[in-house]
């Protein structure tokens, strides 16, 4: 599949502003001043861009708990993403969701999700919302090797291929949910595999290969867009973090993890697929890089400087309050 | 010498000494050891989210000690026949929120077995699962949600505020007959008491009085317990004394204990982290109000959250949750009724 010089422009600009993105969020929590838990996406990259670069505002993606990445990926904007984290006044949900819950509804981002497969049957139904309104959109849910095996995923795989829902399935499998090596929990190996079982075409793709990551989900968005039905993509990648941040990671070896960082970069393998085939070239790039380490500047320092939320908000947005 | 343990070192000790009595118990849950399928590592890589369960792998076996794949319908449910056919799985639901993936196991297989088939069953499943506010986790890691549990008949419902209630109501648990779900608020996992070493057990239904005073009762459970003693130590230098009661279980619930106090203070104040709709604290208030309403001085009043899921941003949650502060408020109120 052709990707116009733009289109790789604005993919490197993605998988970078996630990259450094999930790098200042690892630096703020460990200053302590970043509340609650987070999930850092930082090595899955091109996962979210590669899948995300083929989706129009009014396509709908749903994330997991390790979401910032999806986020971007469909559209969020930093600032208001940090501002979140931080739970102040500003964020993306007003400080009441934080980073376990980032939405954005009117980029088509239907939330992080903390709940492991809270995500498949949701997608559905906003595949469902497509199909009825003949709109021609789609739906991605984003789920884990360990969500793999969450009954509400697999029910909602036989789902949207009984009732050929615009659905797209897409399996980060990055190795381990928590310290619990993928290769025990899924029965089978691979999770592609499912997809046969389920009528569906699946694809295992190297997540750290932003173009197979791409190829694969413009044919699978395509065939959804067409009125084709589901289809599986099991993207394999590494999380450069723990679980989550405080995670001691003593099921990896610290080789693990260095190489990793070394050879399964989404990013590093973009530059030098683009830079050795002429396609980009390297100035470019750093001046984004700069560009972007600018904008994680001003995002964190506003984020610092911004009042909290009022405490009257505890009692908004709910439906019915006593 | 007295020694102090955590609630969590408590936790730990109780499942030790029990699955080293009784070879039926077993310990299932997701990464309890953790680093399954990792053919290199030995021992725990985890022990469970909150370390509770360290320990317990390399001792008693992967046999014993089973951690699952990510799919709690298929796991507690499994807990639960296995329970039923000769085991005593002790089952852990990380958070209670992961409650909504598997709940039909729990109310409709576990609590119902007994009855439903003529008292020919037993269930002897413990589900041990975490509540709580007041770590910024959010709307999906913060709730309460014991009162969803007390509202099923045929489950047991255990609710310690800490480390020596937490040892004791465990051992007790694990050797009952029927299905309990034992619900261990994250607030209070690091919280020492004093600890027997040897095994004992608190029998259920039987509330604490963890401060006697004859002015006003104050029911609170969990982390709110600590926090209405609290209230009671300020409330004492004005010249107001708390009867602090923990019910310690909420099914089955010690009427007789909140009862006694009221007739004696006359005036009721009930804590309760959970909703405030169809909660404990409405559940303690019409029993107080419907058996004891001719010792009443005072209207009931209850402290609990608003009507809304747990906000995340630390200010909102601090709003949110009831402190000892808002006990005061509500025990003053109380106190200067008709007085
Ligand atoms: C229903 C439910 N069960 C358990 C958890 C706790 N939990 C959060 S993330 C996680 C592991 C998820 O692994 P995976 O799906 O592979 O995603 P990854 O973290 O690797 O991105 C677990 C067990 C949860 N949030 N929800
Ligand atoms: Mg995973």
């Amino acid at each position: 599949m052709q990707v116009s010089r733009d289109k790789l422009l604005e993919a490197y600009r993605s998988m970078k502003t996630i990259r450094e993105f999930e790098e200042r969020v690892a630096k703020e929590f460990a200053t302590g001043d970043l509340p609650g838990f987070v999930h850092l996406y930082a090595g899955e990259e091109a996962s979210a861009v590669g899948v995300c670069s083929h989706l129009v505002k009014s396509d709908q993606i749903i994330s997991t708990h390790r979401g910032h990445g999806h986020c971007i990926a469909k559209g969020c904007e930093v600032g208001p993403m940090m501002l979140e984290l931080f739970g102040r006044k500003g964020g993306l949900c007003g400080g009441k969701g934080g980073s376990m819950h980032v939405a954005d509804l009117s980029q088509g981002m239907m939330g992080a999700n903390a709940i492991v497969g809270g995500g498949p049957p949701l997608a559905c139904g906003a595949a469902m919302t497509a199909k009825i309104k003949k709109t021609g959109g789609v739906a991605v849910t984003f789920t884990g090797d360990g969500g793999s095996n969450q009954g509400t995923t697999l029910e909602s795989m036989n789902l949207a291929s009984v009732m050929q829902l615009p659905v797209i399935f897409v399996f980060e499998n990055n190795g381990f949910a928590e310290s619990t090596a993928a290769n025990w929990s899924v029965a089978g190996g691979d999770i592609v595999r499912r997809a046969e079982a389920f009528a569906m075409p699946g694809v295992q793709v190297d997540g750290t290969d932003f173009f197979a990551v791409h190829e694969a989900a413009g044919e699978a968005i395509d065939r959804a867009r067409k009125g084709g039905g589901p289809s599986l993509i099991e993207v394999t990648l590494t999380r450069f973090y723990g679980h989550h941040q405080g995670d001691n990671q003593s099921y990896r070896t610290p080789d693990e993890v260095r190489n990793a960082r070394e050879s399964r970069c989404p990013l590093v393998n973009f530059r030098r697929r683009v830079t050795e085939a002429s396609l980009l070239d390297a100035a470019e790039l750093d001046a984004i890089d700069r560009e972007i380490l600018d904008q994680m500047d001003v995002a964190t320092a506003a984020a610092r400087a911004a009042p909290w939320p009022d405490a009257a908000e505890v009692l908004t947005d709910v439906y019915v309050t006593y | 010498m007295a020694r102090k343990l955590s609630m969590r070192q408590a936790i730990n000790e109780a499942m030790h000494q029990e699955m080293e009595r009784d070879e039926s118990v077993i310990v299932m849950g997701e990464d309890i050891m953790g680093g399954l399928g990792v053919d290199w590592l030995e021992g725990d890589a985890w022990g469970g989210t909150q370390g509770t369960t360290k320990g317990l792998g390399p001792r008693f076996g992967r046999d014993r000690v089973i951690d699952t794949p990510i799919s709690e319908s298929a796991f507690i449910g499994a807990a639960i026949g296995a329970s039923t056919t000769g085991m005593r799985a002790i089952v852990e639901l990380m958070y209670v929120d992961f409650l909504g993936v598997c709940f039909d196991q729990i109310f409709n297989q576990a609590a119902k077995f007994r009855y439903m088939f003529g008292g020919k069953a037993e269930c002897p499943v413990v589900v041990r699962t975490q509540i709580g506010g007041g770590f910024s986790a959010a709307a999906q890691h913060s709730q309460c949600l014991y009162p969803i549990f007390t509202h099923i008949p045929g489950l047991k419902c255990v609710i310690p505020s800490n480390a020596y209630d937490a040892k004791g109501l465990l051992i007790e648990a694990i050797r009952d007959n029927s299905p309990v779900i034992f619900f261990e608020h994250k607030k209070l996992y690091d919280a020492e008491t004093e600890v027997p070493e040897e095994s004992y057990t608190l029998p259920f239904g039987e509330a604490g009085i963890l401060r006697e005073g004859g002015d006003v009762t104050i029911v609170a459970l969990a982390r709110m317990a600590h926090m209405a003693m609290e209230a009671a130590e300020t409330l004492a230098a004005e010249g107001i004394e708390c009867e602090v009661i923990d019910p310690r279980t909420t099914s089955p619930m010690d009427e007789d204990t909140i009862l006694e106090s009221v007739e004696n203070t006359g005036r009721l104040v009930v804590v309760d982290e959970s909703y405030p709709r169809c909660s404990m604290g409405a559940d303690i208030s019409s029993m107080v109000a419907e058996k004891a309403f001719d010792s009443l001085k005072a209207p009931i009043r209850k402290v609990a959250p608003p009507h809304t899921p747990v906000p995340f941003s630390p200010p909102l949650e601090a709003a949110y949750l009831p402190d000892a502060a808002r006990i005061a408020d509500a025990v003053r109120a109380v106190a200067r009724h008709g007085s």
